[in-house]
């Protein structure tokens, strides 16, 4: 009886210190970003774009980069809802349980996952210069999309291998054709959507080698599609690279624009989230 | 007195037996209200390489409610969604024979599957709201089925909300999440909500079983009602429910229809040795 104690002691002990572990990097993380971002943090970084010589200790800021990547955020999570949830939706309501191609399918994007960002960017350099396009803000949105579609589909994926097959069947008892189920299902899996785009929007805002290649760097807030786009991971690897301690600080704060962004998106998918799925069964 | 035995389908039909209840529902037709016909023939059902519906012949008898009892796994439930088809999407199906709705074969490849479930409301052994609020659980069918007018929605919704007995305790929250129901008002709200799109029948698949027994008998009261206006055919474990309300029972065991008759016939004076003995409880 004593033995079972002591193992509940230390098992919860072990916990506490994990738990800890975590939480200490990422104040860690935040406090030295804090330290040597926050002095270097000023309206001017935030509202205005690089001035001449900006990497070289030069004025201005940084606007370019965060209007470039809340661009290609928006533009990648929109089209990459718009791809992943018609798949969710086949592979959870048109295709059986045990479907070989849903099988397949899985496995695929199992393996899209994990695929480095970068390969994502050499194989969309490839489909731009196919298509005849340069770095462009296209390119960049082109490359997130495909970087955030396997991470769409499998986080919902997830959530709507759970839809209760009753639900289905109450919907088909009304004389709903599968397509009809649509409302019903997305309501159900409102949460696992939610979760997905944060997840998504976290990856895609903080992702340098897919948009390097595709996007380009300027200094310059792009206009169209085909103009190149600075995005704040590059904006912060260019910075860091200056030999320039001031030009380094300003990287951090970059670095903490870059998780204010991240923090605040978070915050509205929580509220969205919550206020969709209260009706989830 | 002729068998109520439906298993050969050369024996007498249920309407020759009782030509005193076609009377009743000429009268009825009389009355405009619509006569639901449902016969099921020489229906077999293969999951794979399994047997599970073996050589079914049936008629349901309209506007009362039908109890289909009998042991687990003997194929109450499967019966049931094959009446409206819900069973296509199991693997390896495989159906031989037909099941007539007023005139039309659900197996039919013309027959159009979201006109069959239409006429067939279902109630599950859960209940299952949808995720949407009271209001929305109710007029989703209706919108559906392409009514758009707000003012003939509320109306629906009120007039099926009233006719399950929800109406006064959620008429001031309708727009609240349906899932916040206790279990019993959550069933109660699925029947409104399958009544809404105006079927014919009522298919309840061990609808109380879930239920505390107030709510039980809530349910068995409003299946007592409706019958006036729908068809209702009720998969049962519990014996003493379908002693309750039964018009007409249907015994099954092993995937075949064992006895079929009136409530009175098969439970007081059953024909089969096999009925007599799951009645007297040696098996269940």
């Amino acid at each position: 009886m004593r033995l079972k104690f002591i193992e509940e002691k230390i098992a919860k002990g072990l916990m506490v210190v994990a738990s800890l572990a975590v939480f200490a990097f990422v104040v860690n993380i935040i406090y030295t970003i804090f330290r040597r971002g926050f002095p270097a943090l000023n309206w001017e970084m935030i509202s205005q774009i690089p001035a001449g010589g900006y990497y070289n200790g030069g004025g201005g800021g940084i606007l370019n980069a965060i209007v470039g990547s809340l661009y290609i955020v928006l533009g990648s999570t929109f089209l990459g809802l718009l791809i992943s949830i018609p798949v969710v939706f086949y592979l959870n309501v048109y295709l059986k349980k045990d479907s070989k191609l849903a099988y397949v399918a899985r496995l695929a994007f199992d393996v899209l996952f994990g695929i480095p960002s970068i390969v994502y960017g050499a194989f969309a350099f490839t489909i731009m210069i196919y298509l005849g396009m340069h770095t462009s803000l296209g390119g960049g949105i082109l490359v997130i999309t495909l970087l955030v579609i396997p991470i769409f589909i499998r986080s919902m994926d997830e959530v709507a291998q759970q839809l209760p097959k009753d639900l289905l069947d109450s919907t088909y008892a009304l004389g709903a054709t599968k397509l009809e189920t649509i409302k019903v299902v997305l309501r159900q899996i409102a949460p696992g959507i939610a979760t997905a785009t944060l997840l998504s929007v976290g990856r895609a805002i903080g992702d340098a080698a897919g948009v390097m290649f595709t996007a380009g760097f300027t200094d310059s807030i792009p206009t169209s599609l085909n103009q190149p786009a600075a995005t704040l991971p590059l904006s912060v690897f260019f910075q860091l690279s200056s030999p320039n301690a001031d030009v380094q600080d300003r990287a951090y704060s970059a670095a903490l624009i870059l998780i204010f962004i991240v923090l605040i998106i978070s915050v509205l998918g929580r509220l969205i989230t919550n206020h969709f799925s209260k009706h989830k069964i | 007195m002729k068998s109520y035995l439906y298993q050969n389908p050369s024996r007498a039909t249920w309407a020759e037996d009782y030509s005193f209840l076609n009377n009743d529902i000429k009268n009825e037709e009389g009355l405009g209200i619509k006569k639901s016909y449902l016969k099921v023939s020489d229906l077999n059902i293969y999951i794979g390489k399994a047997h599970i519906l073996k050589n079914v012949n049936l008629e349901i008898p309209d506007k009362k409610i039908t109890c289909i009892i009998g042991p687990s796994g003997c194929g109450k439930s499967t019966l049931l969604k094959t009446f409206n088809r819900l069973i296509d999407d199991t693997e390896g199906i495989r159906y031989e024979g037909s099941i007539l709705v007023d005139d039309t074969d659900i197996f039919d490849k013309k027959t159009e599957i979201t006109d069959i479930r239409k006429k067939m409301g279902l109630l599950s052994q859960r209940p299952c709201p949808l995720p949407m609020s009271i209001y929305d659980n109710i007029a989703f069918g209706c919108k559906m089925h392409g009514e758009r007018n707000r003012k003939k929605l509320n109306q629906i919704v009120e007039q099926q909300l009233k006719a399950v007995g929800l109406w006064e305790e959620v008429k001031n929250r309708l727009n609240a999440p349906a899932s916040k129901l206790s279990i019993g008002q959550q069933q109660r709200l699925c029947l409104a909500r399958g009544l809404a799109v105006e079927p014919e029948f009522i298919l309840a698949d061990e609808a109380t079983s879930a239920l505390d027994p107030i709510s039980s008998k809530h349910i068995e009261e409003l299946f007592v009602k409706l019958k006036q206006d729908y068809t209702i055919i009720l998969v049962t474990h519990t014996l003493r429910q379908a002693l309750r309300i039964a018009d007409h029972v249907i015994f099954m065991y092993l995937g075949e229809v064992i006895e079929a008759g009136p409530a009175d016939e098969v439970f007081n004076n059953p024909k089969q040795e096999l009925t007599q003995k799951y009645l007297e409880g040696a098996f269940s």
